[in-house]
């Protein structure tokens, strides 16, 4: 147990350290950009001279040295503050928790659903390896890994929502409808698509690992004891192989978390879902430095709760690192 | 003696499907090349027309041939591809070797490194890039050369390190020659396969990539031709029903991003020992 205790604070620790250096170089990517935040703030119609901007500059602290101003916003960041968005005239903080929210719905529920199409396909592709069916999906699995999700959410959209009518051309929720009369079915339809869209991405990587973790569980000695002992297929792979092919599924579907934030960047474009990927790239081409700053730093987060909780799923369901033995 | 002359017949037919892959890929970027900007520009009596064969692939709101428009977006892909999967590819044979041979503090930087990198989604780090740079075609070649080396320097680091526990390093060792030496001559030889294969292998990665990006429209302008800005400008019009622009441009990337994983599978096939005669 204590060998447990001991792997988990050094895999946060080193997460600590991970999103300190990362923190440093977002700031240091966005900082050291040509795009200047004032002009990006005053807009370029507006005629305000030159010492008012001047002023501005100043007033933001945009003369002091990179150092200060990297540990100033660490200090505010620290306080909850992570500044006023430019494109979107609200606080940052308020609009990673409103955005968050709607995005959550959207990544969780792809997610789930790659995870468990992807896991079927594996196990069905592995417990008949070598047959048609598995060559089937094999290849299906590598059409999907060369597809980029973003272009079959255009072909949903192109077929579902404009040919056939079946679903919203875009949104979370209908257009022209006040907030509270939106409904929770409302809301479904209009997930079913992006969501769909998303959860291509994950789908081969997950089935492919799957498959070969199966038929390599298929291989093993206590599999050939099982079939000699009478066990149908069915049952082997039910008592013997869903236990060892779950762990190595479960880590790699929690370390997707980073394609998956990649993804719905993409996915929410496609069908303007007001989610976080979108304000990701409102804040790029418009400039928004701080919102920028701040959705990067919140995808960074996110992938690390992923990460972390793979690790930790890792130890809690591997035996042998939860007893404290092996390594 | 049939089994062993079926085996010969195999080895000759990855060879073939690698030259026939490289020599496609090869005429697509030469056909893109030499496509010029009237052929893929607007022609306002050729709107909105539906693929035939004149316009294979139907034109746009603009008239614009989107046959045309395709090649040559798909050229520049490529080249950008080629750009940034060899800088990206060089860079983590150069960290993946220094990382394993030298070991201790360097090991942990590199190590550390990549974590870092792979620690930030992709495409946000190439959104943030591409901001850095303000944005335009230099922001997204940049962003993609720079962002695609972590998994393969842990591929190579995880490489050499077995290598380096080879008995013929061992006895190099005790023969007293130098790190450098050793790395020079006895590992990297050996890593080179895997080098070769992860370059080709990063392609479609690079290509997806780049596409994703300007489809945002992070990069390139509106007018130049990408399967980014393609699609996205097909996004713009998709209520109009013009299903043609959204379908084969995309048809064609997914094409283009398979054929160059079938490349690196078929050289990884070749050079690969243990599967170079099956």
């Amino acid at each position: 147990m204590n060998k447990y205790v001991k792997y988990i604070v050094t895999t946060l620790l080193r997460m600590v350290l991970l999103l300190i250096g990362v923190s440093i170089v977002c700031f240091m990517l966005i900082t050291s950009s040509p795009i200047d935040p004032v002009e990006a703030y005053v807009g370029s119609e507006s005629n305000i001279s030159q010492e008012q901007k001047d002023v501005i500059a100043e007033y933001w602290g945009l003369n002091n040295p990179p150092v200060q101003r990297y540990v100033t916003w660490v200090k505010n960041l620290l306080h909850g503050d992570m500044g006023i968005s430019i494109a979107y005239q609200k606080p940052v903080t308020q609009i990673l928790a409103q955005r968050f929210q709607t995005s959550a719905v959207l990544m969780i529920t792809a997610w789930i659903l790659s995870g468990i199409i992807g896991f079927l396909i594996g196990i069905v592709a592995g417990s008949h390896a070598g047959s048609v069916l598995d060559r089937v999906l094999k290849t299906f699995c590598f059409i999907l890994s060369s597809t980029p999700a973003f272009w079959i959410g255009l072909l949903l959209l192109a077929v579902c929502s404009v040919q056939l009518g079946w679903f919203p051309v875009g949104f979370a929720v209908p257009v022209g409808k006040a907030a509270s009369e939106v409904t929770v079915l409302d809301r479904i339809h209009h997930l079913i698509l992006p969501a769909l869209t998303l959860s291509i991405t994950g789908i081969s990587n997950i089935a492919l690992h799957t498959r070969q973790k199966l038929i390599d569980v298929l291989h093993s000695d206590y599999v050939l004891f099982a079939k000699a002992r009478g066990e149908s297929a069915f049952q082997i792979i039910k008592r013997h192989g869903l236990r060892n092919i779950a762990i190595p599924a479960l880590t790699l579907q929690f370390a997707s978390f980073s394609e998956l934030f990649g993804g719905s960047v993409l996915a929410e474009q496609v069908f303007s879902y007001p989610g976080l990927g979108n304000a990701a790239t409102t804040a790029g081409l418009k400039g928004d430095v701080p919102l920028l700053l701040g959705v990067a730093l919140f995808s960074v987060l996110f992938v690390f709760a992923g990460n972390f909780m793979a690790n930790l799923l890792y130890g809690v369901l591997n035996p042998q690192i939860r007893k404290g033995e092996g390594q | 003696m049939r089994r062993i002359r079926r085996k010969k017949n195999q080895r000759k037919r990855t060879i073939y499907l690698i030259l026939l892959i490289g020599i496609l890929l090869l005429l697509l970027v030469i056909a893109g090349r030499f496509l010029s900007p009237e052929q893929y520009g607007p022609d306002y009596n050729e709107k909105k027309l539906t693929p035939s064969i004149q316009h294979l692939f139907g034109t746009d709101y603009l008239g614009r041939d989107m046959f045309a428009r395709t090649i040559k977006g798909l050229s520049n892909s490529i080249l950008i591809g080629t750009l940034a999967a060899g800088f990206s590819a060089c860079v983590a044979l150069v960290l993946g070797i220094l990382s394993a041979t030298i070991g201790g503090l360097v090991d942990k930087i590199i190590s550390y490194l990549v974590d870092l990198c792979m620690g930030i989604p992709h495409l946000v780090l190439l959104m943030l890039i591409s901001f850095m740079m303000g944005r335009g075609l230099r922001g997204v070649i940049v962003g993609i050369a720079l962002t695609h080396w972590p998994n393969l320097t842990r591929v190579i680091r995880g490489e050499v390190l077995q290598i380096k526990n080879m008995q013929y390093v061992k006895v190099a060792e005790k023969l007293g020659k130098s790190k450098i030496q050793i790395a020079f001559q006895h590992i990297l030889p050996h890593v080179i396969p895997q080098f070769i294969i992860g370059l080709i292998l990063l392609f479609p990665h690079a290509i997806l990539h780049e596409a994703g990006v300007t489809f945002l429209g992070f990069g390139l302008s509106v007018d130049t031709p990408a399967i980014g800005i393609i699609l996205s400008e097909a996004l713009k019009h998709i209520a109009t029903g013009m299903w043609w622009l959204v379908f084969f441009p995309g048809m064609m990337l997914v094409m283009v991003v398979m054929m160059f994983d079938q490349l690196g599978e078929h050289v990884r096939r070749l050079l690969d020992p243990s599967s170079a005669r099956e």
